[in-house]
């Protein structure tokens, strides 16, 4: 007799091996459909939203306030040695900030005349906190606490102290995944900032015990491109916004085909302490959206 | 009914204090693997079915915060769970060599097979570096977490089942 078929008097029981078989199919099927679309994305981001978030920012509070007096208790002695340091700093800045919003008058009238427009300082920002990171070791994302309501929504940019961290690639109502460009499966189209030469950044998991990053396919003919500089985020990019700050380069190699050249950024952020991100809500605007 | 609500609430302190605490607490980026220990201690205390559900909710938990599509990690620690489930036979609550060698066992192959899937599918082939980097690291300090939490598993699980008996 077959050990689906139910006999009277005996509770009903699926064997394992048939619920194995089921939840194989359902996990395909879900693999299958999640690769290409985001079907499952709002209602399973809904309901781990309230179940699980909740958790984690109260864990993430409680951390934080460790930390916090941890650090408080180590930091009060070099605070005094740095509190005399930066009294004299404080008088060689001032008289240099004279000068600078002098230069800072004249750049002003310099763009006047050249009708620069200041796009860049504009974008819309949000703050968010950071409250939990991925939970396997071969990539590198993590969850911040603000989410659809606060107007976030996916691929927007996230950036840190200055420098590019990742972008968002799932949100829930009160949570979003932020993916980082050091992350093994994230690539960034990115220029140096001095020749406008194009290559592609990507996250490796092997360089990031060093706190570096990979680029590769940097055209560079001339042989202008330099250790030490500055690589941002190219404007050809879909996903990210133009000129925001990744890093420095670290280390050039010639490729085998002798045309073009990789090597190492080391990031602008640092991605072992950050704690508050933030998020640019203004996105890049494609030809589709238009 | 209890058994189950205690079981959710393993899983889910477990899946934050992982993403959190142990995030701070990390050996040179390495944090360890507490789904996989709940998987399989449940898969061989109570059985198969036991170790393929909560394998399949620990992994779909991952999956929906970090994973790039659903189902994967899902899959993949459903059939842990279920591997371990056939040892339920032959498994005694004394006896502490068998869960250590089964998890240790399932660590391993379950940061093979991601590497297999995810990282020599897209090219890179190093795989003694990333064995002797990720993979065994990851194994070693999800046995030590192992060494604390499996007591506490096994405590709950057998308070359980004598209630169950009374």
């Amino acid at each position: 007799m077959s050990p689906v078929v139910k006999r009277k008097g005996e509770k009903f029981t699926l064997p394992s091996k048939y619920l194995l078989f089921i939840l194989t199919i359902l996990c395909t099927a879900m693999m299958l459909i999640t690769f290409g679309t985001d079907a499952f994305n709002r209602p399973l981001n809904t309901v781990v939203g309230y179940v699980i978030i909740p958790f984690q920012r109260g864990i993430g509070r409680v951390g934080e306030w460790l930390s916090n007096r941890s650090e408080e208790l180590v930091q009060i002695r070099t605070l005094l040695d740095e509190n005399a340091r930066l009294k004299a700093e404080v008088a060689a800045l001032t008289e240099e900030n004279t000068l600078l919003q002098q230069d800072k008058y004249e750049l002003n009238r310099l763009q006047e005349l050249f009708e620069l427009s200041e796009q860049y300082a504009s974008y819309h920002k949000v703050g968010a906190r950071i409250i939990g990171r991925d939970s396997g070791n071969w990539y590198s994302a993590f969850v911040i606490d603000k989410g659809e309501e606060d107007g976030l929504e996916v691929d927007m940019n996230v950036i840190a102290g200055g420098g590019l961290v990742g972008r968002i690639t799932s949100v829930g109502p009160n949570w979003a995944r932020v993916t980082s460009i050091i992350s093994d499966n994230s690539h960034v189209s990115a220029m140096t900032l001095s020749t406008e030469d194009n290559m592609t950044v990507s996250g490796d998991l092997k360089q990031m015990a060093n706190g570096c990053i990979t680029f590769k396919q940097l055209m560079d003919g001339q042989d202008m491109v330099r250790e030490g500089d500055k690589v941002v985020t190219s404007d050809i990019s879909d996903k990210y916004l133009p000129n925001i700050l990744i890093g420095y380069i670290s280390a050039i190699d010639k490729d085998a085909n002798n045309l073009t050249k990789s090597g190492q950024i080391v990031p602008a952020v640092d991605f072992e302490h950050l704690g508050e991100v933030l998020v640019i809500t203004d996105r890049k605007q494609t030809a589709e959206e238009n | 009914m209890l058994k189950k609500c205690i079981i959710a609430i393993f899983i889910i302190v477990c899946f934050v204090l992982q993403c959190s605490v142990f995030d701070s607490l990390s050996f040179a980026g390495i944090i360890p693997n507490l789904m996989i220990i709940l998987t399989s201690s449940f898969g061989f205390m109570c059985g198969e079915k036991y170790g393929l559900v909560i394998g399949f909710v620990c992994g779909l938990l991952s999956d929906i915060f970090f994973g790039s599509f659903l189902g994967f990690y899902a899959l993949l620690l459903m059939y842990i769970g279920y591997v371990n489930g056939k040892f339920c036979k032959i498994f005694y609550p004394e006896d502490i060599k068998l869960p250590l060698a089964l998890i240790v066992v399932s660590d391993l192959s379950y940061g093979i097979i991601c590497y297999v899937l995810t990282f020599m599918l897209r090219g890179k082939f190093q795989f003694t570096y990333y064995f002797a980097h990720v993979i065994l690291p990851e194994a070693l300090y999800t046995i030590v977490v192992t060494l604390f939490l499996y007591p506490l598993i096994l405590k709950v699980n057998e308070k359980l089942e004598n209630r169950k008996e009374h």
